[in-house]
């Protein structure tokens, strides 16, 4: 492999079949963990664990399917901070939304008055 | 400056450089991805704390057995895609070209399953915002063992075997009784006797879900076409990601045909393949935040 490495200009990481093949076998895993967690009820916590398990399944195919842990990290900076105005922009959005809207359009938002 | 590779414009120091450049641009590109279904994923948090009754309500018409094997599938093609990016690495040609041909294989299957779950939506009137039909559903019948496919034909005889007292005369002819409102009402009322969607191909209705002590389930609340309207911008567009996906694949599948990668040119595998790995990340996450609402 690195004597392959080194004929490209580029010197790419070629990621092992087998790591390729226990990714794949966890992504699997972590959709029917998130499904089976439905069945349970824990209230508001089930929003969190579907998350978490989704985050989780990003992570593993943006480390490793898309080579982010081999990359350049500047690629992972680029991706981390659209990710991060992703957040502050639904973040912010909600607490607007909550701040106002329950008084200003009567019925608009019942939830958020009890 | 050292410059031993003619094909390296002359705006790159090298080669290495020009393909880092190329990967940090498709970066920036998938950035900009993010951002664009930021927007959609921001009215989806909005209207979910603001209104959880709709997303209750609305996510039992998704079909989470299919939205599970969907995501099963994008996972496929995208462990097919980072393996077809390793066989072109190593310049392993018909490799390259069998593991291509799956992805795609995966895709066109993730887009069949999705048109078999747009067209019971579509059948039953569950649509986006002002083409959301409530009336679509009123003279559905019941009993068990009914499919959703004869539950639309039932819907042409006006009289159904098992009539519900329900629906008189407002739900069987919204049109006669003058005021719209009354017909939806009726609609709406009689709503709630059909069975999930998720639960309903199999015939049976599933006492767990449908008799859950759970209010919200079995009372429809008001504007439920909003988790419609939602459900159809987000994997709608995302539908149109994977159009494009198996576009570029297409592409490179060609270009592979030709044999016009190798071990020291593969940049457009690795670039499609970056991209293709993107939709699968957005997949991720919009099946728990579609299908599987608690």
């Amino acid at each position: 492999m690195n004597e392959k490495a080194s004929h490209s200009a580029a010197r790419p990481h070629v990621v092992p079949l087998r790591v390729l093949l226990a990714v794949w076998g966890a992504l699997m895993v972590f959709t029917a963990l998130t499904v089976a967690a439905t069945e349970v009820d824990l209230g508001a916590f089930n929003l969190f664990i579907a998350l978490g398990i989704a985050t989780a399944k990003a992570s593993l195919v943006l480390l490793y399917f898309m080579h982010l842990r081999y990359d350049k990290p500047f690629n992972a900076v680029v991706f981390i901070c659209a990710l991060l105005f992703v957040a502050i922009f639904i973040s912010l959005v909600l607490v607007d939304t909550t701040q106002y809207q329950p008084e200003l359009i009567p019925g608009y938002a019942p939830e958020l008055l009890k | 400056m050292s410059r031993e590779d003619p094909r390296v414009p002359h705006h790159f120091e090298s080669a290495e450089q020009q393909t880092e450049s190329a990967r940090l641009g498709m970066w920036v590109f998938l950035a900009t991805e993010i951002l664009l279904f930021g927007g959609l994923f921001c009215a989806y948090s909005v209207y979910r704390a603001n209104h959880p009754d709709v997303f209750y309500y609305g996510t039992q018409f998704l079909d989470k057995h299919l939205g599970a094997l969907n995501t099963m599938v994008l996972i496929c093609s995208s462990f097919t895609m980072a393996w077809a990016v390793r066989c072109a690495q190593l310049g392993e040609r018909r490799a390259l070209m069998v593991l291509l041909s799956m992805t795609l294989l995966c895709a066109a299957l993730f887009l069949g399953v999705k048109a078999i779950e747009y067209r019971q939506k579509w059948k039953h009137g569950l649509l986006w915002a002002r083409k959301f039909r409530a009336e679509a559903l009123e003279r559905s019948p019941t009993k068990a063992g009914a499919t959703w496919a004869e539950t639309a034909s039932a819907k042409t005889t006006m009289a159904a075997p098992d009539g519900q007292p329900t629906s008189g005369p407002a739900a069987s002819n919204p049109l006669t009784t003058g005021t719209k409102a009354l017909a939806a009402t009726a609609a709406f009322e009689d709503r709630t006797s059909i069975p999930p969607a998720g639960t309903a191909p199999a015939g049976v209705v599933s006492g767990k879900k449908s008799s859950a002590a759970k209010p919200s389930e079995r009372t429809p609340p008001e504007n439920v076409q909003v988790f419609f309207s939602i459900y159809f911008l987000l994997t709608g567009l995302h539908g149109l990601h994977v159009i494009a996906g198996m576009l570029a694949i297409g592409w490179i599948l060609r270009r592979a045909r030709r044999g016009e990668f190798s071990s020291g040119n593969f940049l457009a595998v690795d670039l499609v393949g970056l991209y293709w790995h993107l939709v699968d990340i957005i997949w991720i996450y919009l099946f728990p935040l579609l299908y599987l609402i608690h």
